[in-house]
This record gives C-alpha cells, sequence and structure tokens, in this order.
C-alpha cells in the first residue's frame, strides 16, 4: 500500500508551489508585472490543495489502523474511538505540524479569496510573505518532521496509543482553535511586511488588516480558554492557570495581539501610531513562532512539551530567526519616522488607547521574561531558577487591575480632546455604582480581602462603564431602540468583547479568593465539610470502560441537608501503556462548581480526597467566549464588506476651525488625511 | 447548624443510628490527609505547599503532584510546621536539600533583580514615552494656535504634501 | 535619532535568538546539587547485608568515593549495573551503596543475581538519606571526598562516558588516582 508516500509527495509538491508562490508574484509587484503578479491566488490555491490532500492521507491512515505508518504506530491504537483516532493525527509533533500547515495554507486561500477589493500590489505582497512562511514550515516538515515515515517491513501489530490525557473533548477542539489564532496573526504579519515593502502604510493599510487580526484574535481566545477549561477538568486537581511556560507561550501572542488590536484602531481612524502598529503585527506573529518553537525544542520543560530534539529545536530555532530577524532588519530601516501631525489632547481617546498598549504590552514584557529568565540564568552559569504561579500572580495583577481601571475610564473617551473636568464628571456616577456592586458583592462572599476587592471592582468598573456608554450612545429622541438599532456591529463587538473581559477577571478573582480547597482522609461512610457544602462518600466500585478499567467512588454533595448532586469521580488503568489517570468528577454550574477528585489510597479502606468548592469560575471561560463572540461580531461589520474602495471622506478645509481644539467632542469619527485620500 | 437541623426531622431514625453506631468502632471525623490544629498554619501550608516545586516532574508544585518525592516533602514541611518552625526555616530547609530549583517565587537577589523589576520598569517607560507623546502635541497645539488661519491652511497643505510623501518614500 | 531607535528591536530579537541556541541541547530535567561543597549529611543506618551492623557518614572518609543511590524498582538502575560493576573490578573505585525505598530482601537478591559492586551497602527504606541529599529520582551518583564533602551529583546512569568526561576527573581532582 503505497498511499502514505503519496501524502509526502503531496507536501513536497506544496512546497515546490509555495517556493512560487513567494518568489514570483513578489517580483511581479517590485518590477510592475501584472503578469507575473496574477499568479498569486492560483498558486494559493494549488498549495492548499495539496496540503489537505496531505492532511486527508494521514487522517486516513489514522483512521484505517494503518500502523506501518509510524507516527499512527506512536499515537494510536485499534481500541482507540474513532473520534480520538481522528484527533489522534494532531495528538504528536509532526501530525500537528501538518495542521499548524493546513491552517496557515487556509488563512492563505482565505486571503486570497477575500482580498478582491484590495490593490493588487497589496495582494501579490500579502501573499507572497505568507507563501514565504509556508516555505519555511514545509521545509521544517519534509526535512525533519516527515508524518508519513513508515516502519517496513515489520509492521507492528498495534500502536503504542494516544496518550491518555489527550484521549479526551479538549484535544478535538483545543489545538485547532489555538492554531487558528496562532497562525491568523501571519496574515496581520503579512499585511505589515507589505506595506513596510511599498511603503504603503496607511490609515487603509490598518482598515484590511483589522478584521484578519481581530478574527485571529478571536479564535486565540477561545484557544487558550479551551485550554484552561481543559486542563481543570482533565488534570484532576482543579486548577485552571499554571503559568506553565507552554501555556505563557500562548498568552503571549494573547496578549500582544490584544495590543495589536487596539493600536490598529487607533491607526484607522487618525493615522497615527503607524510604526508603532507595524512593530506589534511583526512581534505578535514572531511571538505565535515562539511558542511553537518552545514546545518542540526542549529548551523548557513542561506538560505539553512535544518529543523534544535537538536537531528540530535548531531548524525551528533558524526558522524563527530568519523570519523574526528579517522582518526588524525592513522595519528598522522602512518603518516611517516622521511625525504625523496629528494633534490629541492628554485626555483623548488615542492617549487611553496608548495607554492600554502600555499595559498590555507590559504584561507580555512581564510574562515573557518570567517564562525565558530560567533559561537566561542557566546559559549564563548562574544556577537553575524556577519562575511560577507565585511570582506570576503577584506581579501580574496589579498590571490586569491597572489595565481594567484605565480601561473604563478610556470608553468614556474622545477622539482628539476630551475635557478633563467633563470626563471627571461623567465618571461620577459610573464609579459610585461601581464601588456599590462591589462592595454587595464583597459582602455576599464574606470576607473582605484587598486583592479580591480591587479584582471584583475592576470587573464591574469595566461592565459599568461599557452599559453606561451605550446608554449614552443609544439616546434616542426616537426611542431607545431606534438608538440602539443605529449602533454598528463594529460597536456591538466592542461591548461584548469588554463586557466578556469582565466576566473573565470577576470569576478568575473570586474563585482565586473565595475558592476552598481540602484534601481529607475519607472511608466509606465519611462526610465532609467544605464551606456549605457536605460530602457523603457513599461507595465504592470498579468498572470497565472501552479501553481502561476504573475505580470509581461515589459521593453525595448536600447543601443545607439538600442533595444537590451525585459525584462519581475515577482512578483509570488504561490497557495500552499502564497510565494511571485521575479522572474527577464535577458538578457544573453558572455560581459555582464542586470539584471531587480521588487521590492516594492511604489504607485499605482510606483513600485521599480532594474536594474543591470553586465559586465562579465558569465565569472565566464563559467571559472568554463572549470576548471571542464580539470580535466575530466586529468583523461582520458590513464596512468591511462594502464593495465600493476608498470610502473615507475627503479632507475638510482648513478653515473650518478643525485643527483647533473642540471642548465637547461628538464620537463621529474625524477624517483621516492620509494618502490614499488623494489615489 | 445544618446538623441540628437534620437531627430533630428524623429523630427516630438518629436515635436508632446512635445505637448501632455505639456498638462499632467510634468513627473519627474526618480528617485533612494533613490536618493543623489552627486554621492559620493550615492556610501556611497550602501556600507554601503550592510555592514548592516537585524536582521529579518538575512542573507541578508539590501540593499537585503524585510523585514519592512530593509526598516525602509534603511530610517534611508538615513534620516541621507542626514543630513550630516558621515558614523560613521550612523554606530554607529544604532548598538546602533540593536546590533553589524548588523555589517558585524566586528570591529578590542581584540575579533577579532584573526579574523582579520588569513590570516597573517597562510601565514607567511607556508612561514617560506616552507622557513625551503628549507634551510635543501640546507644543504642536501651541504652534498651531499662533498662526492665523491662512497660514494654518498653507501649512496643512505642506505637510500633507510632506507626510503623503514620507508614507511611501523608503 | 529615532531610526536608531527602531533598530532596538532588532537587537532584543538577535540577544534572544543567542539565548535560545545556547539552550538547545540541555536538559533541563537535571539539576545541580544544593550540598555542593558541603559535608555530607549525617545518617546512622543499618547496613544492607548485615543488619546489626550501622552506618554512618564516617564511612565517606579516607579517599574520594562515589555514592550510587539505585533500587530494584528502578529500570535505568538495571542498565547501569553492569558499568558499575565494571568500574568497582576493573578500575577499582570505592561505591557505596544508597539502596533508596527499597525492600532488604529484593535488594540483597537482586545484588547476589547481577554481582555487587559495592565497597559498603545501605539500607535506607523510608528514603530518609536520600532526602537529606536532595534525591530526587534513581539512579544518581554523588562524588565525595575525601574528607566527606559532597563534590557533585550527576543524575542519571553512569556509563563510560559519564565516567571519562565527569566522574573521573573529579576523583582525580579530589585526590584519587584513576
Amino acid at each position: 500500500m503505497m498511499y502514505p508516500e503519496l501524502g509526502q509527495f503531496a507536501l513536497i509538491l506544496a512546497l515546490l508551489l509555495a517556493v512560487l508562490l513567494a518568489v514570483v508574484p513578489l517580483v511581479g509587484s517590485v518590477t510592475g508585472r501584472d503578469s507575473l503578479q496574477a499568479f498569486a491566488r492560483p498558486l494559493t490555491a494549488g498549495m492548499f490543495v495539496f496540503v489537505a490532500v496531505a492532511f486527508g492521507i494521514l487522517t486516513y491512515a489514522f483512521l484505517t489502523d494503518d500502523f506501518s505508518v509510524a507516527y499512527v504506530a506512536n499515537n494510536s491504537n485499534s481500541l482507540l474511538p474513532w473520534y480520538f483516532k481522528f484527533s489522534a493525527v494532531w495528538g504528536g509533533h509532526e501530525g500537528s505540524l501538518l495542521l499548524w500547515i493546513l491552517m496557515l495554507a487556509g488563512w492563505t486561500l482565505a486571503v486570497a479569496v477575500f482580498s478582491q477589493r484590495l490593490p493588487t500590489v497589496m495582494v501579490s505582497q500579502v501573499l507572497s510573505v505568507l507563501g514565504i512562511v509556508c516555505v519555511g514550515f514545509l521545509l521544517f516538515i519534509v526535512m525533519t518532521s516527515n508524518p508519513f515515515e513508515r516502519i517496513l517491513p515489520n509492521i507492528p501489530a498495534d500502536g503504542a496509543d494516544l496518550n491518555p490525557l489527550l484521549q479526551d473533548f479538549g484535544l478535538i477542539i483545543h489545538p485547532p482553535m489555538l492554531y487558528m489564532g496562532y497562525v491568523g496573526f501571519s496574515v496581520a504579519f503579512a499585511f505589515a511586511i507589505a506595506a513596510l515593502i511599498n511603503g504603503r502604510l496607511d490609515a487603509a493599510w490598518a482598515r484590511w488588516s483589522r478584521p484578519w487580526t481581530t478574527v485571529a484574535w478571536a479564535f486565540l481566545t477561545i484557544g487558550v480558554a479551551l485550554g484552561s477549561w481543559w486542563a481543570y477538568y482533565e488534570l484532576g486537581w482543579g486548577g485552571w492557570w499554571f503559568w506553565d511556560p507552554v501555556e505563557n507561550a500562548s498568552l503571549l501572542p494573547w496578549l500582544s495581539g490584544t495590543a495589536l488590536m487596539h493600536s490598529l484602531a487607533v491607526t484607522e481612524k487618525r493615522g497615527v501610531f503607524k510604526s508603532w502598529t507595524v512593530l506589534l503585527a511583526i512581534v505578535t506573529f514572531a511571538l505565535s513562532l515562539l511558542g511553537t518553537f518552545l514546545v518542540r525544542s526542549g529548551v523548557l520543560t513542561s506538560v505539553h512539551a512535544f518529543a523534544s530534539d535537538p536537531e528540530r529545536g535548531t531548524f525551528l530555532l533558524v526558522l524563527l530567526a530568519i523570519t523574526v530577524i528579517g522582518s526588524l532588519i525592513l522595519y528598522a530601516v522602512r518603518a516611517p519616522t516622521v511625525h504625523v501631525r496629528a494633534r490629541y489632547g492628554s485626555m483623548s481617546r488615542e492617549i487611553f488607547l496608548l495607554l492600554n498598549n502600555v499595559m498590555l504590552v507590559s504584561a507580555t514584557l512581564l510574562v515573557a521574561v518570567g517564562t525565558l529568565y530560567p533559561l537566561v540564568l542557566d546559559s549564563l552559569d548562574m544556577g537553575k531558577l524556577s519562575i511560577g504561579e507565585p511570582f506570576f500572580n503577584l506581579t501580574f495583577t496589579p498590571l490586569a487591575i491597572a489595565a481594567g481601571l484605565l480601561m473604563g475610564v478610556g470608553i468614556f473617551s474622545r477622539w482628539k480632546k476630551t475635557d478633563a473636568g467633563w470626563l471627571a464628571r461623567k465618571l461620577l456616577w459610573p464609579l459610585a455604582l461601581s464601588i456599590l456592586i462591589s462592595a454587595a458583592a464583597i459582602v455576599g462572599y464574606g470576607e473582605f480581602k484587598l486583592m479580591a476587592f480591587l479584582g471584583i471592582f475592576t470587573a464591574v468598573w469595566v461592565a459599568v462603564a461599557t452599559c453606561w456608554d451605550l446608554l449614552d450612545k443609544s439616546n434616542s429622541r426616537k426611542g431607545r431602540m431606534h438608538g440602539l438599532k443605529r449602533q454598528s456591529r463594529s460597536y456591538y463587538g466592542m461591548v461584548l468583547g469588554h463586557l466578556g473581559l469582565a466576566m473573565t477577571i470577576a470569576g478568575a478573582t473570586v474563585v482565586s479568593n473565595y475558592g476552598i480547597e481540602r484534601d481529607v482522609r475519607m472511608e466509606s461512610g465519611d462526610v465532609a465539610t467544605v464551606g456549605d457544602y457536605q460530602f457523603v462518600f457513599t461507595d465504592i466500585g470498579q468498572r470497565q470502560g472501552a479501553n481502561f478499567t476504573a475505580q470509581y467512588g461515589g459521593f453525595d454533595v448536600l447543601l443545607d441537608g439538600r442533595k444537590v448532586a451525585e459525584l462519581h469521580p475515577e482512578k483509570r488503568q488504561y490497557s495500552v501503556g499502564m497510565n494511571v489517570m485521575t479522572e474527577a468528577d464535577i458538578d457544573a454550574g453558572f455560581t459555582r462548581d464542586i470539584f471531587v477528585a480521588i487521590g492516594e489510597r492511604i489504607s485499605d479502606n482510606a483513600w485521599a480526597i480532594r474536594l474543591q468548592y470553586k465559586p465562579l469560575i465558569r465565569w472565566l471561560w464563559l467571559g472568554a467566549f463572549i470576548m471571542a463572540l464580539g470580535g466575530f461580531l466586529a468583523v461582520s461589520d458590513k464596512r468591511y464588506r462594502i464593495r465600493e474602495r476608498a470610502t473615507e471622506p475627503k479632507a475638510k478645509p482648513a478653515d473650518s476651525g478643525s485643527l483647533v481644539a473642540n471642548p465637547v467632542m461628538t464620537s463621529v469619527t474625524k477624517p483621516v488625511i492620509t494618502s490614499e485620500a488623494r489615489s | 447548624m445544618t446538623i441540628f437541623r437534620l437531627f430533630s426531622r428524623f429523630a427516630p431514625a438518629w436515635l436508632a443510628a446512635l445505637l448501632i453506631v455505639l456498638a462499632l468502632p467510634a468513627q473519627a471525623v474526618v480528617r485533612d490527609v494533613y490536618s493543623f490544629d489552627t486554621e492559620g498554619k493550615q492556610q501556611r501550608y497550602q501556600t507554601m505547599t503550592a510555592e514548592l516545586r516537585c524536582p521529579k516532574c518538575q512542573n507541578q508544585n508539590i501540593a499537585d503532584s503524585n510523585s514519592p518525592i512530593s509526598e516525602d516533602m509534603r511530610d517534611e514541611v508538615y513534620r516541621m510546621m507542626t514543630n513550630g518552625a516558621s515558614d523560613v526555616d521550612i523554606m530554607d530547609s529544604l532548598v538546602g536539600r533540593f536546590g533553589e530549583f524548588i523555589r517558585y517565587k524566586p528570591l529578590v537577589e542581584k540575579r533577579t533583580l532584573l526579574l523582579w523589576a520588569t513590570p516597573a520598569i517597562s510601565v514607567l517607560g511607556g508612561l514617560l514615552i506616552v507622557g513625551g507623546i503628549v507634551l510635543r502635541s501640546r507644543r504642536n497645539n501651541q504652534i498651531d494656535s499662533e498662526l492665523s488661519a491662512e497660514e494654518r491652511a498653507r501649512v496643512e497643505k505642506i505637510m500633507d504634501g510632506h507626510n503623503g510623501k514620507s508614507d511611501s518614500q523608503a | 535619532m529615532k531610526r536608531v531607535l527602531l533598530f532596538l528591536p532588532l537587537l532584543v530579537a538577535l540577544a534572544l535568538g543567542v539565548l535560545l541556541f545556547s539552550g538547545i541541547g540541555k536538559d533541563p530535567t537535571k539539576l545541580e546539587s544544593a550540598l555542593v561543597g558541603k559535608a555530607m549529611p549525617e545518617f546512622a543506618l543499618e547496613d544492607l547485608h548485615r543488619p546489626e551492623v550501622q552506618v554512618s557518614q564516617q564511612v565517606f572518609q579516607g579517599e574520594p568515593r562515589l555514592l550510587n543511590v539505585w533500587g530494584t524498582w528502578c529500570p535505568s538502575c538495571r542498565d547501569e549495573h553492569a558499568d558499575l560493576m565494571w568500574l568497582a573490578k576493573n578500575e577499582g573505585v570505592p561505591i557505596v551503596g544508597l539502596n533508596y525505598k527499597d525492600q532488604r530482601a529484593e535488594a540483597k537478591a537482586w545484588l547476589e543475581r547481577l554481582g555487587d559492586p559495592y565497597s559498603t551497602s545501605i539500607y535506607d527504606p523510608k528514603g530518609s538519606l536520600g532526602f537529606d541529599l536532595g534525591v530526587y529520582g534513581a539512579p544518581e551518583t554523588f562524588v565525595i571526598g575525601a574528607d566527606g564533602t559532597v563534590l557533585h551529583r550527576h543524575v542519571g546512569v553512569v556509563n563510560k562516558q559519564v565516567w571519562e568526561e565527569t566522574l573521573r576527573p573529579l576523583l582525580n581532582q579530589a585526590g584519587g588516582q584513576y
């Protein structure tokens, strides 16, 4: 059966097409030859087809238990349910890399399809840059990480099985969502590089980049949230974020990407901060690549790390270096340095968004330094250090709080100038309301803790400010409904995004400060108390699963004497590989989770049982999904679907006094004075 | 309070159960695996075991890890804490055996100064830059307001040309 | 001036690249011992073969030695055993064995079956000496100086390469003739 080799062949073909894509349209765009530029879209389509074929072949090999393919033999097993055989395709290094490339080819194709309104030169260059990135990854997979390697002639009778930790619904969606995000930032990157090459760095460029960035950001938000949720219920000890190096690697592009999203908004509306925005686009994608490198190189230990291999690590690092250093050289040489002649008051929206960037970039820097510092010290022979949760909680939290507080104020700010006195008066009632609600929440949860109050206040403040602004904007002589309908999807996207963030902050604060955890020794029949809940250890038993045997415990959960849940946590032993897994059982709720996991066996009858009360934990992930929803909503705004080009109004004549600061500004966007208006 | 309510509702059943229970060896109150006499020590224990890194599995703290060495370390923390040792003593004793690696919160010392100072440096640096931008903008505003309307129009025309050129130039 | 600032990100990226490159190939799971330069911790444990005999840190006085931490439950210890035998019999290296968290009967049977490279064998069923030494997983081999100072800890199996590159130079530095 020769078909796996066809997969390899397809990848090589895709590589060849990628090389052509990287070179031909780019040359055409620089020399002005339309015939060459016309190759961009067909080449993209061809490359995508071959990558998809390769992916399809690998999937087929998994679904048909073809253990002659080494990767299938290492990651699958005949006893595995079919949906896990499917997701096992990306359960290991080679396959997940193929998934990455599939996404990359997919995004490139999407750009080719949805760029009909863009100038040809831009399209050619963006697609070529994406082609260059594809070349890098295809080279990597073809030369060092071929998923189609065969074990011949001694085909194993059965596979080594998918790691039981990965035999879970989370594996089916978490990596694809995450990769959609990581890879999606390559588009913003490509737009930035193209703009540096052709010099057309203006508000139009920002407008084109925005939807791509927002969609990538939304996917990354979902991916990170799924990872957290998955770790929570799968890993067995109730944590939802460990500041593990690979988790940090996914958080870095998210923080940077959020800054990028906001910076693009300013560049689009006011034509300022262009150099900064371009740098952010490069850095965000560089952080995505850095994450890829960290997971696969063995440089840092992590629960997530794929099989580490110095050869692959070196290759990836060279790839990363060429991409990042090349882009940054281009940036240093061609980024605009002339100050655009825009004016903004000290309390203008531009300044608040800039402050938002300062906070987000500081957070990014903090997480990056904290993650890489042990490596630095080790390389300098200054010892092996550990930097973990206590450090990050201590340093990250104040930044998050500061960012949230600024955000609330910033929501009320106006473009170009906001009068300080007007702003202060505007903030008074929302501030009072926020303090009231926060105080009520603290009373509800019982104990006053400073960090809890600050966190809850930040969340409430953001939510109140967002809703207040919505109420303000939807004031209309023709009634509230009319006012609400008048707002754009872009605006509602922002509202959802900010409300989602408030929800996440609230969830994180409450569960960290008011959650209760107890490790108790229990025998059958014992009753343990956690907070207001009682846990009765009702029975012990054994059961057989598809590819494991499990010892389970039965627990009745009582609140004020009334049974609210029956939980059956297990300890599973998987038939292949003999791994023992702890499967917690959770009673999920909108306001709280009850979490039970079985620990070590202390004696013949007694077990160590981990009991947890987790208030508002679901808000963490719900908030993230709402944020992502906001992103998708914003992208569906009709401004991105207008067929005509250059829709900005022309520059106002100079004697309208538009350069003199106006004390009371409306939220209507000022016309952007750019080169595009003249073209 | 809750037990009391349960008790009064099912009094006859409880009495019967009581008799049965009395006939059996006494059932102890459910204890924590590591139980302390004060709530404060319990808190300290939870915090400390969350701040110690398992040297074997390396990506969990010793509270969460199932490895034997983590269990040994938890036992040691428990033993020292019940004997009245301070947090610093316990940390030092474990670090003296397993190295700085097991500290998840690095000490503030010369080699970690840069690490701990990062957020402050970054935020302050950023604020300075923003402050600079605001000042520059104010200066430009001042210059603007000193021009007449006609002069403003001329300046704008010239600057547009300059901006347009600079945007598309190398 | 502004143009120069734009080169800053590039410099940071280059520095980072160099850093990450130097980290490739290093094994982040191997930890250095916190006891290097300090004296062997005090202990009083039974000899593995003769329970009535007590062994203490005095057994490390006199000449530089290796201390090998092992257990019958540890598959890698089985892998390195032949090399340890070679070291003890051919090179004449004095190796003190620390039987860590094991059963006495099984350990003795293991040594009888496979050979005993140890000049002395300490029985540490609870792992208390191991704990004091900062042992976190077998096999581990320590280099102990003639005065009982801990000189080095090697995590993982001992083989010819480890001997040539690490253990032999350290033993010789401490006064050995190997």
